[in-house]
């Protein structure tokens, strides 16, 4: 059988991109092989560990389970996508409480957290812990990332007001 | 990891899709919804398509729908919409409740009630709520609309009556009495979240006064998941009491066909006490 190709276009951390690749690319690929948007990690790649969490059109989800085709006309937000000039407030509290060890798997989880401050801007606890259910740490046993999580909370609610203010 | 090459199309609506799955015969046609079982079975090269048609834009498979006396549920609706949405709430907790408990956030974003449904895994959490619910599948081919059961539809594991050229486009819920009480309780395996044993109750309950309607589902255990009929016909009119529960729950595991499982006293053992667990909830939850 022939290779099948064809035009992927979608927008990438609010830039469009066209790309001329097999279906069978996961995103995951595309991001990183295509686009050389490198944060984004495989870890498992069997959609267990949640290292190459992204968001598409807002929402957390593992671009090793997902064709780069199906986002066709749709935006994908990567870590690389987070920082506007400033370093965005999810990874200044990753800096700030000690959030990553070897660092691995943290682009997926800032976006993971990214989706979860979105839906619950004051987390509880279990609720942080519940929303990190999807990605895997072997360093921190989590506790720092939590704390992380918790602080980036406070400094989002602080810019809520004048969302254009520099942060840190 | 990657699949196998193929050939990628995208269907626009419910009459392009059929015409894809209708296709020359030659080629193997599977669909793509959420993806999140097919895509792993793809990259482990257990499952081969030569053709993925991408039903996302069909708008036939969307919506949650109240009709007279049904739920209609599309079949691309996803888990995190079951576990949000007001209807889904208000009418069918049970189901609110079960795809709240699927893997994590991420999965609950793609994966659907449908693909979930015909991926036919026998330990898949959907299956239960579904059973419990009393629920029937809506499949459109070439020759028109058929409804089936769930017991109907599932066959073996990973196989379904879904013939190649039909689409499962909608569950339709039966509207629960007022009166409904129901619950779901599950044993995830540490690692991949799958039930190893679910179970799901439904029926009209008050404290102190016999079941009525009651209908136990299992899921995990065996080649599909089953309605309990011996255990249901063991509570049915009977005043609920501690005895009672450790009674239906002996009852639970002579009816589950485990005669296959590696593993078999372990499973017989997390069924009864999962049984038994899951009709104290239940009556902990009638108010």
């Amino acid at each position: 059988m022939e290779h099948h190709r064809m035009e992927v276009t979608m927008t990438v951390n609010g830039r469009s991109v066209s790309r001329d690749i097999e279906p069978r690319v996961l995103l995951v690929h595309f991001l990183r092989d295509e686009l050389q948007l490198t944060g984004t990690h495989v870890g498992c790649d069997t959609s267990q560990c949640g290292s190459c969490t992204v968001l598409i059109d807002g929402e957390a989800v593992k671009s090793c389970t997902v064709l780069a085709v199906q986002c066709m006309g749709q935006s994908v937000t990567t870590i690389e996508g987070l920082e506007q000039g400033s370093l965005h407030p999810m990874q200044e509290a990753f800096r700030e409480k000690h959030g990553l060890q070897c660092g691995f798997c943290t682009p997926g989880v800032m976006m993971t957290a990214i989706q979860l401050l979105k839906q619950h801007p004051n987390p509880t606890e279990s609720e942080i812990r519940e929303g990190l259910d999807g990605v895997l740490c072997r360093c921190t046993g989590y506790e720092t990332i939590v704390r992380s999580i918790q602080h980036a909370a406070g400094l989002m609610a602080d810019q809520e007001p004048q969302p254009e203010e520099e942060v840190g | 990891m990657r699949t196998a090459p193929f050939e990628y199309h995208r269907a626009q609506d419910l009459d392009d899709a059929l015409e894809w799955l209708a296709g020359d015969g030659d080629r193997d046609v599977k669909i793509l919804a959420g993806g999140h079982s097919l895509l792993p079975l793809m990259k482990l090269k257990l499952a081969t398509p030569t053709v993925l048609l991408d039903v996302q834009d069909v708008p036939e498979l969307r919506g949650i729908l109240l009709e007279s006396g049904w739920v209609r549920i599309g079949a691309l609706t996803r888990y995190v919409d079951l576990t949000r949405d007001a209807t889904v709430g208000d009418s069918l907790p049970l189901l609110s409740q079960v795809a709240a408990t699927v893997a994590d956030i991420q999965v609950r974003n793609r994966g659907t009630i449908g693909g979930s449904l015909c991926h036919a895994d026998p330990a898949a959490d959907i299956p239960a709520a579904v059973l419990a619910l009393d629920a029937r599948l809506v499949l459109v081919g070439p020759r028109g609309e058929r409804r089936v059961n769930l017991d109907e539809f599932t066959v073996a594991p990973f196989l379904t009556v879904l013939e190649p050229t039909e689409i499962l486009t909608a569950i339709e819920f039966p509207i629960p009495l007022q009166s409904q009480q129901s619950t779901y309780l599950k044993r995830p395996h540490p690692a991949s979240g799958y039930p190893v044993v679910g179970v799901a109750i439904t029926g009209d309950a008050s404290p102190h006064e016999p079941l009525s309607n009651v209908r136990v589902a299992v899921t995990g255990i065996g080649p599909k998941a089953y309605r309990a009929e011996k255990t249901e016909g063991t509570l049915k009119g009977q005043v609920p009491t501690p005895e009672l529960f450790r009674a239906a729950a002996d009852v639970a595991i002579t009816e589950a066909n485990m005669s296959d499982e590696p593993d078999l006293s372990y499973r017989e053992q997390l069924t009864r006490v999962y049984v038994e667990r899951a009709l104290y909830q239940f009556y902990g939850g009638v108010a």
